[in-house]
């Protein structure tokens, strides 16, 4: 299994590397061909790996393939380690990426930089390989750093554009943030576990759960819960949790296939992985599971109320992402370690599936992105419309859809559970439900129907793009609509992630959630009428026909209304002011301070020059002395010498 | 009776008028140049009185030596001051004082 393994890590960096380097000599066909084989042959490996461990019963497997360096008994290397959690998050990275190579034919036909960007998205790959079936967290950085360095290069890929390099070094930077966190995480754990090694580490979770870390000279934190906190900063960073969510609005600067892969379906999961990855670690620590379960409920619905004034399309799309990497967080938080994960997978689908659908209207209006110039689209682009209806169904949990099946169980799990804060994060999922499905279908209606706003100038052309990019949304909407019906009992309630998640059985409250209502899906669907959040997202759907096709005066004097709240909304509760002016000021004024003071009074004025200064103040003391009168000068030789003879004398 | 310590005695005297002059003389510089003279003849007295009473004639050859070089000395030092007035049109040694600091 060893070789398959390393084909499936190998044949994206081998492609990047051809469609990179080569990228002059193989031409436009021959870079998206070699760079869709290597990912091709991942993604069938990933599915025979998945097939394998979930249906095959193949044990899970930890082989190590290289050994960097052992340092004092720290031994760093590469190797695998692929069970349950890892294949899934393989199959879903391989297969979105595959449909997004095939969509990028497509979307990016006329770019220069074109064969730049299939080896961008195949190195993607790569790392995002690396991240999941990494069995040691120095690998996981590796990867974490790749994709993180492969989407500062996406987001500015229309480099000559100002906002996109301003994006990409502001996603860069606020990633430094959370990988300033995780690094010390990466730290505490090596410090207290002598062990980079996820199995060795693992092992000595439970007696970690009573380590104290000493701090200060009086100062004792709990070691597991320090060094948790510190994974989720990292995790916080790169999933875009409130307060680091800034960067990803702005990275929809991106080609949109890239927001579709990297900053919807797979990176920006990578903290949520991370954490169910992290299970035995964060299961010891309810402190730190109720910080994961609180900043994903603030996630969850602040971010999602943003997409409600958006009028970019994908940026719309983008707060959905934010919102629903809340929902998987809180998931993490509530122990619903396998419900956060299906979400994870389901959302990887419907939300790929949406943004290759924005991006499809995009290319069909020529890069037009104002959804205030959009509107009846429905009959120009029927493929377009249906599958992003199918995934718009699945966004907002409508009943047998994907996403139903994930959030149902989601919220459900969140209700049961009993850490601190499961209150506040239900509450706050369910108002989240409202919201999103009042925001996505906001967007629906306001690209897809209502009068046309369209500029004469792209109407002239337009018209449903062509298969390369219909086909990505016809074969993402197929697992958007039926993944959650197959395979949400044997994921969700079976034995399916088996000891990859480790959950305490006080605080399983999957398996509870299991025994109490799961009979089958049909029957889970049924109990979604039972919930309110069923209610809710009908609700939402209801209130954006109401105000958005049925009577939009109402909503232009509601706007009016509600003034200060939208104005709050549309600066993003300042959230980017603060990132971009309050703490780089903030930043600048200790700068500034340390400069004036700390560098320049104390280093120049007192050690420097001060020094110079003392040297100089002695010198112009003591060259009086030399006067260059003989006179003095025999005095004080003679003077000398008589001093010099009385003390010989007396002494 | 005149005793080695009247000999010493003149020479210290000697010694220390030459030392007064150099001190006390603020102006000429041909003054100090005999000062110089002056102390080396003191110091030729102790030789000669001290080679007389021990009855060791070193003394008396060193004291040779001792005039030669202050022959020279005097001859250089005249040398110089001869340049020094021609160039800076003085010789108070008041007024030479260009390696003050």
């Amino acid at each position: 299994m060893k070789e398959i393994y390393l084909a499936i890590v190998m044949s994206p960096l081998v492609a990047a590397l051809l469609a990179g380097l080569g990228g002059r000599l193989l031409g436009r066909a021959g870079a998206h061909s070699v760079t869709i084989l290597g990912v091709g042959i991942s993604a069938v490996l990933s599915v025979y790996v998945l097939y394998q461990q979930a249906i095959g019963g193949a044990p899970a497997e930890n082989v190590s393939v290289y050994t960097w360096l052992i340092s004092d008994g720290v031994r760093m290397e590469v190797g695998f380690l692929v069970d349950r959690l890892s294949a899934l998050m393989m199959v879903v990275v391989t297969f979105v990426s595959l449909m997004v190579h095939v969509y990028t034919i497509g979307y990016m036909h006329d770019d220069p930089g074109y064969q730049r960007f299939f080896s961008y998205i195949s190195l993607f790959t790569f790392a995002m390989l690396m991240l999941v079936m990494a069995n040691n967290l120095l690998q996981l950085f590796f990867g974490w750093e790749a994709v993180g360095l492969v989407s500062y290069l996406l987001i500015g890929f229309w480099y000559t554009r100002p906002t996109a390099i301003f994006a990409n070094l502001k996603a860069f930077l606020v990633n430094r943030v959370g990988d300033f966190g995780f690094i010390l995480g990466i730290a505490a754990i090596l410090y207290m576990t002598g062990s980079l090694d996820y199995a060795e580490i693992f092992a000595r979770a439970p007696e970690l759960a009573d380590a104290e870390l000493q701090v200060g000279p009086n100062t004792v934190w709990p070691a597991l819960t320090v060094a948790c906190i510190l994974l989720f900063i990292g995790a916080m960073g790169k999933s875009a949790q409130v307060p680091l969510h800034v960067w990803l609005p702005d990275s929809m600067e991106g080609p949109t296939p890239i927001s579709a892969l990297i900053h919807a379906a797979t990176m920006v999961t990578a903290g949520v992985f991370l954490i169910a990855r992290m299970s035995p670690l964060f299961e010891h620590s309810v402190a730190a599971l109720s910080v994961v379960l609180c900043i994903g409920a603030i996630t969850a619905l602040f971010t999602g109320l943003l997409g409600l004034v958006q009028f970019d399309i994908k940026r719309v799309v983008a707060y959905s992402t934010l919102s629903q990497l809340g929902y998987m967080m809180v998931a993490q938080g509530a122990s619903a370690y396998g419900a956060g994960m299906f979400h994870l997978t389901t959302h990887a689908f419907f939300k790929a599936l949406l943004f290759l659908a924005a991006g499809s209207v995009i290319i069909a209006l020529h890069h037009e992105q104002d959804m205030r110039r959009m509107g009846g689209l429905r009959r120009y682009l029927p493929i377009t419309y249906w599958t992003c209806l199918l995934g718009c169904l699945s966004l907002i949990g409508f009943p047998a859809f994907s996403g139903f099946f994930s959030k149902d169980a989601l919220i459900e799990s969140v209700h049961l559970s009993t850490t601190p804060g499961a209150g506040l994060a239900y509450a706050c999922v369910l108002a989240g439900v409202f919201i999103t499905a009042l925001y996505t279908f906001r967007m629906f209606f306001m690209v897809f129907h209502g009068p046309e706003r369209i500029s004469d100038d792209a109407r002239g052309h337009l018209h449903e793009p062509g298969w390369v990019v219909t086909l990505p949304l016809v074969l993402l909407a197929v697992p958007s609509v039926v993944l959650g019906w197959l395979t949400a009992g044997p994921v969700l309630f079976g034995d399916f992630f088996g000891a990859s998640l480790q959950v305490l059985p006080s605080q399983d409250v999957v398996s509870v959630l299991g025994s109490k209502i799961w009979q089958g899906p049909g029957a889970f669907v049924l109990h979604g009428f039972a919930t309110p959040a069923l209610y809710l997202a009908l609700a939402g759907v209801g209130l954006a026909w109401y105000l958005y096709l049925r009577n939009p005066s109402l909503l232009k004097r509601l706007a009016d209304a509600a003034k200060p709240i939208r104005l709050l909304l549309e600066k993003k509760y300042y959230a980017d002011t603060l990132a971009e002016q309050v703490v780089p000021a903030g930043s600048r004024g200790v700068g500034k301070l340390l400069w004036r003071f700390g560098d320049a009074a104390v280093i120049d004025g007192l050690a420097v020059n001060g020094s110079a200064r003392l040297v100089g103040w002695a010198a112009r003391k003591l060259r009086l002395i030399q006067t260059g009168e003989l006179y003095g000068y025999a005095f004080a030789m003679i003077f000398g010498l008589a001093a010099l003879m009385l003390w010989l004398l007396i002494g | 009776m005149i005793t080695l310590g009247h000999y010493l005695g003149l020479s210290a005297a000697l010694f220390v008028i030459s030392l007064a002059g150099i001190f006390l003389n603020r102006k000429n510089i041909i003054l100090l140049l005999m000062c110089v003279e002056l102390m080396l003849l003191a110091v030729n007295f102790n030789f000669i009185a001290f080679s007389r009473f021990l009855g060791d004639s070193t003394g008396q050859i060193f004291v040779f030596f001792i005039l030669t070089v202050a022959a020279a000395e005097a001859a250089i030092g005249l040398a110089i001051l001869v340049v020094v007035f021609r160039s800076r049109r003085t010789i108070a040694v008041r007024d030479l004082t260009s390696l003050k600091g």
